[in-house]
């Protein structure tokens, strides 16, 4: 059976859960079982809905105490659940959460693991997932040679599979551990899709000049619907804030679609964004070396190409 | 209080990756190799500033690899740690090494474990989290903020979309990454005293690795960028829809 952890925050399933059931249910296919979704605490969304991405059931540790995230309790609980069902696979969601617990899990199991999968496994002989390796400057196939297999997903990289189906939904009762970490406060960002989720980002560079000239790019942004990122020196000048950088030693993204202004497309940045489905460069540079990693290249000056794309798009979507 | 930080030995970020024996082993050649940045910048620096406010903090460096590691530790050392360690394993499998890096924390009844959020050559950002597992610690991952106030550490960590502040108690695990600590350069003396701190060689104890990597591939390279004029972001918009189908 195929055990898929369900992530959820503020009561909430997070994004990279429905594509992590779907990756997990095509896995399952793949090996004739079945998905099966384990939520710890309670959420508002209805879970006999996440048939519809792939799982035939979900298990339901209905305890108030686990809303708030404690890695050392919920790999436990994981762990001891997955013991009960006898789940041979494991996936997360390779986001913030998975990450921190998805290796602890594999400990308590026993278990070989590969986080940052990008594709599905190839069961036909033996068990090798394809990971981004080098920060996204190369793959790596990795053989999981024990008999539970754990896997974690990286965000975007497989897709959503939706169907009508409906989901069997049982509640567990399991023994959760006491948790001796008290979460004090929590900051949001207000109205911003995060960065790892979202599917469209503009992001500036040094071309764009100093801070006070971010206008043009968050119009483009606002235009789009899409978040906004920077590179390094932008935000190690702090023209930007911290979390906005992306980049081998920033934040690593896969959006559908990446629009790079005034950014040279240093090795560095091209490692946190280069599993992006589509990359648009825009930089008065024609010699950029980002051009060489671009689908779409416009050689211009930023502070004209930019406010005109966004009246394009706004054009465009006033014609739909 | 005693801080055990995990330094791993990684290629500079400028390098261009290739791979040689059938692409079953990255291309060494021509390669810098340096401590892997969320371990040096972040988890060491922290460390170090924790051990300025207090004198009687002892900082202990591991790191799991052969020999070729040393001019690594000893820079490590040049920044700051006391003493260091090496468990003479090449494994690349997290398990393996965090099973190496257990057993000494063990030993060394540390009250602070502290890891980068992960390597930037295999990614794994594994080792925290299974250190949590392996000793049954509380464990805080991609904290971008740490504070001691007594026995109580206040650790604030990356959540999607925000931060997440907690308080616990020792003895913890916590990777580490930006925001935690400001880059340092290691000074003179700090080289100089770096060469005549101690480092243990301990022997491998773990071999049962639980994964091993088959082979290595690079990306696809781009068919080659279209350049669209910029005096017509109408047909940029018009690719973007079409052809791309992404907006």
């Amino acid at each position: 059976m195929v055990l898929i952890y369900i992530d959820q925050d503020e009561q909430e399933i997070k994004k990279a859960s429905f594509e992590a059931i779907s990756y997990g249910a095509t896995i399952a296919k793949q090996l004739g079982t079945t998905a099966e979704a384990l939520l710890l605490g309670t959420v508002k969304n209805n879970l006999a809905d996440l048939g519809k991405w792939g799982a035939n059931k979900v298990h339901h540790v209905n305890n108030i105490v686990l809303n708030s995230f404690d890695a050392r309790v919920n790999a436990t609980v994981v762990a001891e659940t997955a013991k009960s069902l006898g789940a041979t696979v494991l996936i997360f969601a390779h986001n913030l959460n998975g990450r921190a617990i998805a290796p602890a899990v594999a400990v308590k199991l026993g278990a070989g693991i590969v986080t940052g999968a990008c594709a599905l496994p190839k069961t036909d002989a033996g068990f090798v997932v394809t990971k981004t390796v080098f920060s996204g400057k190369a793959f790596a196939s990795i053989e999981i040679s024990t008999p539970i297999k754990v896997i974690s997903i990286n965000q975007n990289s497989f897709g959503t599979v939706i169907s009508d189906a409906i989901a069997t939904v049982h509640e567990l009762a399991v023994a959760v551990p006491s948790s001796t970490l008290k979460i004090t406060s929590v900051h949001k960002i207000q109205g911003e899709v995060p960065l790892t989720e979202a599917s469209l980002v503009v992001s500036g560079g040094r071309g764009l000049k100093g801070p006070e000239h971010w206008g043009v790019l968050l119009d483009l942004a606002k235009a789009l619907g899409a978040s906004t990122a920077c590179s390094r020196p932008v935000s190690d000048a702090d023209w930007r804030p911290h979390h906005e950088h992306v980049g081998q030693t920033g934040i690593q993204i896969a959006p559908n679609l990446y629009i790079a202004i005034g950014i040279s497309g240093a090795i560095q940045h091209l490692a946190g964004v280069n599993r992006s489905k589509t990359i648009v460069v825009i930089n008065k540079d024609g010699e950029a070396p980002f051009f060489k990693a671009a689908d779409y290249g416009v050689v211009g000056d930023a502070f004209e190409v930019v406010p005109a794309l966004t009246a394009a798009i706004l054009k465009s979507k006033s014609n739909a | 209080m005693k801080i055990l930080v995990c330094i791993s030995k990684t290629p500079d970020t400028t390098t261009k990756i290739a791979f040689t024996e059938g692409n079953t082993k990255l291309d060494e050649n021509g390669v810098q190799w340096i401590i892997n940045p969320y371990d040096e910048w972040y988890s060491l620096v922290k460390a170090i500033e924790l051990k300025e406010k207090d004198a009687s903090v002892t900082i202990h460096l591991i790191t799991v690899g052969g020999a070729d590691t040393e001019p690594i530790i000893r820079k490590a050392l040049a920044l700051g740690g006391d003493e260091a360690i090496r468990v003479n394993n090449n494994s690349n499998d997290s398990f393996i090494v965090a099973q190496e890096i257990a057993a000494i924390a063990k030993e060394g009844s540390y009250d602070l474990i502290l890891t980068g959020k992960e390597t930037i050559d295999y990614n794994s950002a594994s080792i925290g989290s299974m250190l949590c597992a392996l000793l049954d610690q509380n464990f805080i991952s991609a904290a971008v903020k740490l504070d001691l106030n007594g026995n109580t550490l206040q650790v604030v960590r990356e959540i999607d979309g925000g931060e997440e502040t907690g308080e616990l108690n020792f003895p913890a695990i916590i990777s580490c990454q930006k925001g935690m600590a400001e880059q340092r350069i290691p000074n003179m003396r700090g080289i100089m005293a770096a060469r005549t701190k101690p480092l243990k060689v301990v022997e491998a104890s773990v071999t049962n690795a639980t994964t091993h990597i088959k082979n290595f591939e690079l990306p696809p390279a781009k068919s080659g960028v279209k350049l669209i004029d910029p005096d017509n972001m109408d047909e940029l918009v018009r690719l973007l829809k079409e052809e791309a189908k992404v907006i």
